[in-house]
Parts: C-alpha cells; sequence; structure tokens
C-alpha cells in the first residue's frame, strides 16, 4: 500500500505557510466585505455555486496553513488553540465572521445610523431606518400609563423614595438594617400606594385602570416578588411536613395553581371571583390581579425552594436537633439559610419569568409598558411603528433582567462560604 | 453513685429488620463507656435513641429523670443537655465556626450573645482552636472541624455527651488529636458515651466497654476485664481481630 503524504504545516516551514495562511484568509474577508457592504462579487468569473462558497474555501485553506502546533509565537498559539483547533472549528470560526460583517452593519443602520430622533410626529420620519420619534413621542405614555399628567410626580416620589431606602440599606450599620428591611417589605408597600393611587390627604384619586406603563410593570413585579417569597417558602415547609393535613392541603394548592395557565387564573381573577363575592363589595381589578400573580409565582417559588431543602443533607436537621432546637429554630436558622442559598439561581429564574409575565395583565384590560406599545402602535396617526414599539419593550425588559440576573450572581458570590 | 441514663428493655425495628433486641444499660454520672461491635451491630441506633433522632417502638429510655416517649414535650429541653458529636462532623457550613457554637445557646437557651461568646471561646480554647473561631468549616482540615463540632456541644452545657464513631471519618494523622480533645473531656468528669473502634482510646479512658452483636448487648465489663479475659467467643473473636 502507498501511504499518502499529506502536506503538513510545521515549525519547520512556518516561514512560507504563515504568510501564505494569511493571504488566503485575508481574501476570504475581503471577499465577504465586498461583497455584502458594496455588492460586489470578486469571484464572479467563477460558476455560481462555487463563487458563492469561495470565501469559505480560502479561509479553510488559510486557517489549514497556519494550524502550526507550538510555533513559538504566543499570538499564533492562542488564536489556534481557541478558534482553529481543528477543520471543523475553523470552519465555525469562518461562519461565524462572516455572518457577523453580513448582519450586524445592517442592524446598526437600521438602529442608529439611518433612524430618526428628530421631530414629533410620523412623517417626520423620512430616512428608512427605525423611526424613535415614535418611542420619543409616545414615552410619556409608555412610563406612566394613562395617569395624569399633573400627578406623575406622584409615581416619581414614590419611585425615589423606593430608591432611597434600598440604597440606604446598603449603607446604614447593620444593627439598623433590619428595621429598614421590616419597613421596606411591610409598611413602605402601603405608604407607595396611597401615594399613587391618592383619595386622602388631599391627593386627587387616580383609580387603578389609568396606572400603566414601566411603572405599573415594577408596581405588579415588586409586589408580586416580595409576596410570592414568604408564601412560597411556607408551601414548601408544609409540603415536607408531617402533618397530613398541611401536606395534602400543600400539596393540592402548588399542583392546582402549577396546572393552570397565568393567562386563565388572570381571566378567571376578573371575571369569575367578583361572583364569588356577596353583592355590594368590590375589590380593585389591580388588587386582584396582583393576589392572583402572586399565588401562581408562590406555587412555583415552593417547588423551587423545596429542591433547596432536598439538597441538604440529613446531618444538618441531626446536628440542629441535636443541640435542642425545634422545628421553627431549626428552620430558619439552619435548614433555610443554606437551602435558599443553594436556590439562588432557581429562584432568579421565576423571578425574571415573573417580570416578564407581567404584560399578560393585558387580559384584564390593565395596560403595562408592552400593553401601552400595543395600545400605541394602533393609533392611526402612528400606524405601523410596531417594531420600534417592540424593540423599545424589549430593550427594556432586557436591562430590567439583566440588572436581577446579575444581582443574583453577585449574591451567589458574596454567600459563598467554600474554601475559594 | 446516681443513674443518669437507664434503658429498660429497649426495642427498635426499621421496618421488618430490627435493630434493637431488648437492650437494657444503665448509665451513671461520670461514667465513660465505650460501645464497640462490628457494623450494623446496632450501635449507633443505640446512642441515637438516647436524644431521639432515633425512635425507639418498645421499652422505656429514662434520662436525667425524664422518660423519653412519644408524648414527651420536653424532648427539646433533653436534647440541650445531651450533647451529640457526628461521624461526618455536621457543623453549620453557613456559619463561622464561633456562631456554630454560640447559636443554640443564644436561641435555645435565650443567652446574652456576649456571654455566649465567652463560653465558646472558653471551650475553642479547650479543644485548642481558639485561633480559628472566625473561620468557616469548609476553611478548616477534618480534625479541626471535628473538634469545632465538639466545642459546639459543649457551649450547651451538656450533662452527658454522646460520640457516634468521631473518628471514623478521619485520615489518620487527625485521629489523635481529636481522640486527645475527648481524653481531656473524660479527665473533667464529664458523662460520655462513645462508639469507637479506637481501642487504644478505650483503655484509657473507658470505666466499662459493651460489645454488641446482631442489636443485642453480648458483653459488658469493666475495661480491664473485658480486653484480658473476655466471656464470649464472639466477643474473642471480634476483639482477635480489631487488635
Amino acid at each position: 500500500m502507498m501511504k499518502i503524504a499529506y502536506f503538513k504545516p510545521n515549525k519547520d516551514n512556518l516561514k512560507s505557510t504563515l504568510p501564505v495562511g494569511i493571504f488566503l484568509i485575508s481574501m476570504g474577508l475581503i471577499d465577504i466585505i465586498l461583497n455584502s457592504l458594496f455588492n460586489f462579487n470578486l469571484t464572479s468569473f467563477l460558476p455560481e455555486k462555487i463563487s458563492f462558497i469561495a470565501p469559505l474555501i480560502f479561509g479553510a485553506l488559510g486557517l489549514y496553513l497556519i494550524r502550526i502546533e507550538f510555533s513559538g509565537n504566543k499570538l499564533l498559539d492562542k488564536i489556534n488553540k481557541n478558534f482553529n483547533s481543528s477543520s471543523f472549528n475553523a470552519i465555525l470560526t469562518l461562519l461565524v465572521i462572516f455572518a457577523l460583517i453580513k448582519y450586524v452593519p445592517p442592524l446598526l443602520n437600521w438602529f442608529i445610523f439611518d433612524a430618526d430622533f428628530i421631530g414629533n410626529k410620523k412623517e417626520d420620519c423620512t430616512s428608512g431606518g427605525a423611526c424613535w420619534v415614535f418611542v420619543k413621542v409616545w414615552f410619556n405614555r409608555f412610563v406612566y400609563g394613562m395617569y395624569p399628567d399633573a400627578e406623575q410626580w406622584r409615581i416619581n416620589s414614590a419611585f425615589i423614595m423606593l430608591f432611597l431606602l434600598v440604597g440606604a440599606s446598603f449603607f446604614v450599620p447593620s444593627k439598623y438594617k433590619k428595621y429598614l428591611l421590616i419597613f421596606l417589605v411591610f409598611v413602605y408597600p402601603f405608604i407607595g400606594l396611597k401615594l399613587i393611587s391618592g383619595g386622602d390627604f388631599g391627593l386627587k384619586y387616580v383609580e387603578t385602570g389609568a396606572w400603566g406603563g414601566l411603572s405599573l410593570t415594577f408596581i405588579v413585579s415588586a409586589f408580586a416578588l416580595i409576596l410570592c417569597f414568604p408564601i412560597g417558602m411556607l408551601l414548601a415547609l408544609g409540603r415536607r411536613s408531617n402533618l397530613p393535613a398541611i401536606r395534602y392541603s400543600s400539596i393540592g394548592f402548588i399542583e392546582l395553581w402549577r396546572g393552570v395557565p397565568l393567562i386563565t387564573v388572570l381571566f378567571m381573577s376578573a371575571v369569575m371571583f367578583p361572583m364569588f363575592l356577596p353583592d355590594g363589595t368590590y375589590v380593585d381589578k389591580l388588587i386582584r390581579v396582583l393576589i392572583a400573580i402572586t399565588l401562581f409565582e408562590a406555587a412555583y417559588m415552593a417547588e423551587v425552594i423545596r429542591g433547596g431543602l432536598q439538597a441538604l443533607p440529613k446531618g444538618q436537621y441531626e446536628a440542629a436537633k441535636s443541640l435542642g432546637m425545634g422545628y421553627w429554630r431549626m428552620h430558619f436558622l439552619i435548614v433555610l439559610p443554606q437551602a435558599l442559598k443553594l436556590v439562588i439561581p432557581g429562584i432568579a429564574n421565576t423571578f425574571l419569568a415573573l417580570v416578564k409575565d407581567t404584560p399578560l395583565i393585558f387580559v384584564v384590560g390593565l395596560l403595562e409598558l408592552a400593553g401601552m406599545v400595543n395600545l400605541a402602535k394602533t393609533n392611526p396617526k402612528w400606524l405601523g411603528m410596531a417594531m420600534e414599539g417592540y424593540v423599545f419593550a424589549g430593550l427594556v425588559f432586557w436591562v430590567i433582567c439583566y440588572a436581577m440576573s446579575r444581582y443574583s450572581q453577585n449574591l451567589e458570590k458574596k454567600l459563598s462560604t467554600e474554601r475559594q | 453513685m446516681t443513674k443518669i441514663i437507664e434503658l429498660k428493655n429497649v426495642n427498635k425495628w426499621f421496618d421488618k429488620f430490627q435493630a434493637l433486641k431488648d437492650v437494657s444499660l444503665e448509665v451513671n454520672q461520670q461514667e465513660k463507656i465505650v460501645i464497640c461491635g462490628p457494623s450494623g451491630s446496632g450501635k449507633s441506633t443505640l446512642i441515637r435513641c438516647i436524644n431521639r433522632l432515633e425512635e425507639h417502638q418498645d421499652g422505656q429510655i429514662i434520662v436525667d429523670g425524664n422518660e423519653i416517649s412519644e408524648n414527651t414535650k420536653d424532648i427539646e429541653k433533653i436534647r440541650a443537655e445531651v450533647g451529640m458529636v457526628f461521624q461526618q462532623f455536621n457543623l453549620f457550613p453557613h456559619l463561622s465556626i464561633l456562631d456554630n457554637c454560640t447559636l443554640a445557646p443564644i436561641w435555645v437557651k435565650k443567652m446574652p450573645k456576649k456571654q455566649a461568646e465567652e463560653i465558646a471561646m472558653q471551650n475553642l480554647e479547650r479543644v485548642q482552636i481558639a485561633d480559628q473561631a472566625k473561620k468557616f468549616p469548609g476553611q478548616l482540615s477534618g480534625g479541626q472541624q471535628q473538634r469545632s463540632a465538639i466545642a459546639r456541644a459543649l457551649c450547651m452545657e451538656p450533662k452527658i455527651m454522646l460520640f457516634d464513631e468521631p473518628t471514623s471519618a478521619l485520615d489518620p494523622e487527625m485521629i489523635k488529636e481529636v481522640l486527645d480533645s475527648m481524653v481531656d473531656l473524660a479527665k473533667g468528669g464529664m458523662t460520655m458515651i462513645v462508639v469507637t473502634h479506637e481501642m487504644g482510646f478505650a483503655k484509657e479512658v473507658a470505666d466499662n466497654m459493651i460489645f454488641m452483636d446482631e442489636g443485642k448487648i453480648v458483653e459488658k465489663a469493666k475495661t480491664k476485664e473485658f480486653f484480658d479475659n473476655p466471656k464470649s467467643d464472639r466477643t474473642k473473636l471480634f476483639l482477635s481481630q480489631i487488635l
């Protein structure tokens, strides 16, 4: 049998293979750039199909030629190790680079270079890119919903107060921290709600139907987040209880709420719930929605926390018991602090899902950010602005969720007591 | 001598498997008892019944004058008086060594924080680990963790200490430092029941030896007699294998 000797680049022929390889790769890149940005085909003399994959062939050959192990050049070694370790990886690398060159510039053009920022009506958008004028004109509505303009300072001050309180909790000495936390969780929500809804203290009453936009997203999310956590915790403990009555009612509750779509729950809270109330009693629509979302998310939270409880070694329970701790002390001092730490990623997951579920409250006629966008795009003066509106809403949601995700990662690091 | 623990005809089943068969035992104050026997013989189950980490189904267990039974509401009170050291240490990994030691005195005995910390430091000093007080369990060696666990149990100022194979999970080099702490504790007059295979330790501190097999106490004797002149053949066989 004859052995076929492939040409293999190595350290000895580095001087000749490296320049050729770099030349071929550059050819591939230049071809793609000319093709996608200037509509000029460098290889038009070739048959159409070969011309189409020509840059890939050039690039792959080039990458093959520069794939030299232990070349002595640190940069080259690093490139080879991370992007060019095999022919398959080389082709993947090329495809990613080509896709970026082809699709990023048009996207940037739409977003920024061809976009319109100046003006105050649809006709001002003439350049063909995104019409950010739409977002600019509707910004106030996107943030405050139908809340009267003259009263918007109340929403602002409620949120500024919240941020100040949260900020203060990072700086006050740890001795007073728990009082601040109790105030934040049990007192502040009522002050904030009263400030926004009004009706007393000379504040004009604003019905909840007028609330909306980003501020409503925050209100609904914050309430549901704060309330679903302790309820979920109790449900998780209940599901592991030795007492059958508590255990089965917890299981029933969790499985009931987990088995129903949120949109159905919201619909029932709006339509069916009032039927069960005695005549004349009235529970505000927003409150019904808050309760529904809270209970729905609490069921998910319960299962996440239960996962943490189950991951905890039995020895921890035994050690706590052997020191004379009863059920509640054992759980609040030993079990829950460790179990919750274990499931921070799961809790963050549930919280993010909750924030992104808030747009569903449109089924009861409440319009938060995405709902307001939906409303604005159907305005006869602004038809055809759906893309800009939803991209804007998507970006805002992404920023909120990414911030929460980063916070949860920091928390995980901060609470870690393992040997680093 | 006053009795502090008394077991009368204790039986215990795990489903159909009988782990303890008619076990009777008396322990006096300041007495040190070492329990040995092959694995699965019910040694651990026996001492875990004494603070009700396991429930016995038949017979009586009386600890410091209180009977342990299904409707004992004072079970937490008994547990606070009976310290326990586990094979796997079971320190609380989210708390520093000092907090591990002060947690139960503060929350169970309602001791002021300052006093609890003083007692904790004394006990950590006693097991020679005071310099590690601010560290977390995950940062310590196995031997240091087990000594911290002993200190944690001592901080509740227990009348009785139970040791469930305290050195079985340790490297040979670390066994000695833990045994030294236990010898020191024994010399201080603590009532101790120790499940262990460390026969050197047993010869040094034990007043009485117990040999268990298949859920029964096969032999109970004074330490010297137990090693020099064991009565039952099963004990002789076991000792010949282990010594």
